[in-house]
């Protein structure tokens, strides 16, 4: 119906963002209804996504020449900025943002330069750095769970922490099942894409091969090697993190300083 | 009601105090524990008597002085050593999933030891529980769960008890169990005990010496039914 409307490709292309943008608003109204307040943060949202897509669109426009190590400095800034956006969901766990930032820096980072090395990601700018994208979003909403998770389950469970503490446990031990249950609980999402692929969705990236003429089985398992890597790049990252943010809830003396109202 | 105190004090807390954001939560706390003895802390609430156990406990750290157990400057003992020397029982019993016996044999385990099925029985005779080792902890009343959880302390053999409100949470008929339990463990074994309770009665059942804190100070100390009554 657009298409009747605009035959200008930009015009229907805002008309398209913008009957998307209405659709996620009726969202946001309907939970407003019950009581759940998400305007300004999904307003901010969705305006902060089609600024810096439309910006990253323009940047990979001009990096089309750009010589190909220039890619590893877009994915560094896109991995700092995953830690920032990450850390938010636990500002107020010690160290957030570096335990993110170097997590997803390891998860993501390292699969990207292995399989960049054995060819299984072309070291084309255009596919590098989309490609590479698509692991670090990954990696930073799996850690952005895991921290979440972890942070509610030390403060719901505080007084069986301190308690394990109290009869002789190690730190370690005394987190031990909020880890794995943290760890656990962010690879949900991952999982559950692996399961569905093909069945319930077809992902973005497989619809734009065949858009582009690709031969659909190669498109088909493509997709899956992507998802794969996804899997690979969250699993690490969630492993990495929950690691790190495990040892900075405690203070030198095994004290636990992550504590309800504190 | 207690043994006969020996003159060595086991623990002494030598200026102690915590501040947080500027709230003073235990401050100049100066007090001494002989071996065998029961001491009170009493007072109203959020007067910092569990802030002071958590202090004594290492559970968190003071601000200012600090803790000699057996003469030893507690900060040069390693934490898990002092936890398990000075053991602790909450006001809940934060029992663990499993059985009762799991529950027991996990203090001793975080050193690799484990205790005989003798042992385990043992301990849960001292708090009048024997034949629950292997019950499943969710299906324990409030006054059981807590009488594991001390028997759970007790199976670390800490040289001190500290007790903070282990019967605050519980109905009348549990809280004369345990209490019953903490009677016998304390006049049986003269186990140095330090019980933060804001039920002065109790504290008079069951200490020989109490001190009050008001605002995070030792207001008043001295035996018990001096401080009880001053």
């Amino acid at each position: 119906m657009l298409k009747l409307l605009f035959s200008n490709q930009l015009y229907l292309v805002l008309a398209q963002a913008l009957v998307a943008a209405i659709a996620a608003m009726v969202v946001v109204l309907l939970a407003h209804k019950r009581g759940i307040h998400l305007e300004s943060e999904t307003i901010v949202a969705m305006l902060r996504g089609i600024i810096q897509i439309t910006a990253v669109g323009s940047i990979l426009l001009l990096l089309l020449r750009a010589p190909r190590w220039t890619s590893i400095f877009l994915l560094a800034a896109m991995i700092i900025a995953a830690g920032a956006t990450s850390a938010r969901r636990a500002k107020d766990m010690p160290g957030a943002f570096r335990v993110s930032a170097w997590s997803i820096a390891f998860g993501s980072g390292s699969v990207i330069a292995i399989m960049t090395w054995l060819g299984v990601i072309d070291t084309a700018i255009t596919s590098l750095v989309p490609v590479g994208s698509m692991l670090i979003t990954n990696a930073m909403n799996t850690n952005g769970l895991a921290l979440n998770r972890f942070r509610a389950d030390v403060l719901a469970h505080a007084g069986e922490i301190e308690t394990a503490l109290s009869l002789g446990a190690d730190a370690k031990h005394s987190v031990a099942p909020y880890v794995q249950a943290a760890f656990e609980s962010s690879l949900i999402p991952a999982i559950d894409s692996l399961r569905s692929l093909g069945i319930v969705w077809i992902p973005g990236l497989m619809a734009g091969m065949l858009l582009s003429g690709a031969r659909p089985v190669y498109a088909a398992i493509y997709q899956f090697v992507v998802l794969a890597m996804i899997f690979a790049a969250s699993g690490l990252t969630s492993l990495v993190s929950t690691l790190l943010i495990r040892d900075g809830i405690f203070t030198a003396a095994q004290q636990l300083s992550l504590q309800p109202g504190r | 009601m207690t043994c006969s105190p020996t003159p060595d004090p086991i623990l002494r807390s030598e200026h102690l105090g915590r501040v947080v954001n500027e709230k003073i939560l235990v401050e100049d706390a100066n007090f001494e524990v002989r071996t065998g003895e029961v001491l009170a802390i009493v007072g109203p609430s959020g007067s910092g008597k569990s802030s002071l156990l958590r202090l004594l406990n290492r559970l968190d750290e003071p601000t200012s002085g600090t803790v000699y157990l057996e003469g030893i400057d507690y900060r040069q003992i390693a934490p898990r050593e002092l936890r398990r020397k000075l053991g602790m029982v909450n006001q809940r019993p934060y029992l663990f999933p499993g059985t009762v016996e799991q529950n027991l044999q996990f203090g001793p385990l975080q050193r690799g030891e484990s205790l005989s099925k003798d042992s385990v029985e043992e301990l849960l005779g001292r708090v009048g529980l024997k034949g629950y080792a292997s019950r499943n902890v969710a299906n324990l009343s409030g006054g059981e769960a807590q009488r594991v959880s001390v028997a759970r302390t007790l199976a670390n053999s800490p040289l001190v008890l500290l007790l903070d409100e282990p019967t605050s949470a519980l109905d009348e008929t549990s809280k004369r169990e345990v209490e019953s339990s903490l009677q016998t463990i304390v006049r049986d074994q003269g186990l140095t005990c330090i019980l933060v309770t804001h039920d002065t009665a109790q504290a008079a059942r069951l200490a020989g010496r109490a001190i009050v804190l008001a605002s995070g100070r030792v207001a008043r100390h001295g035996p018990i039914n001096e401080v009880l009554h001053a």
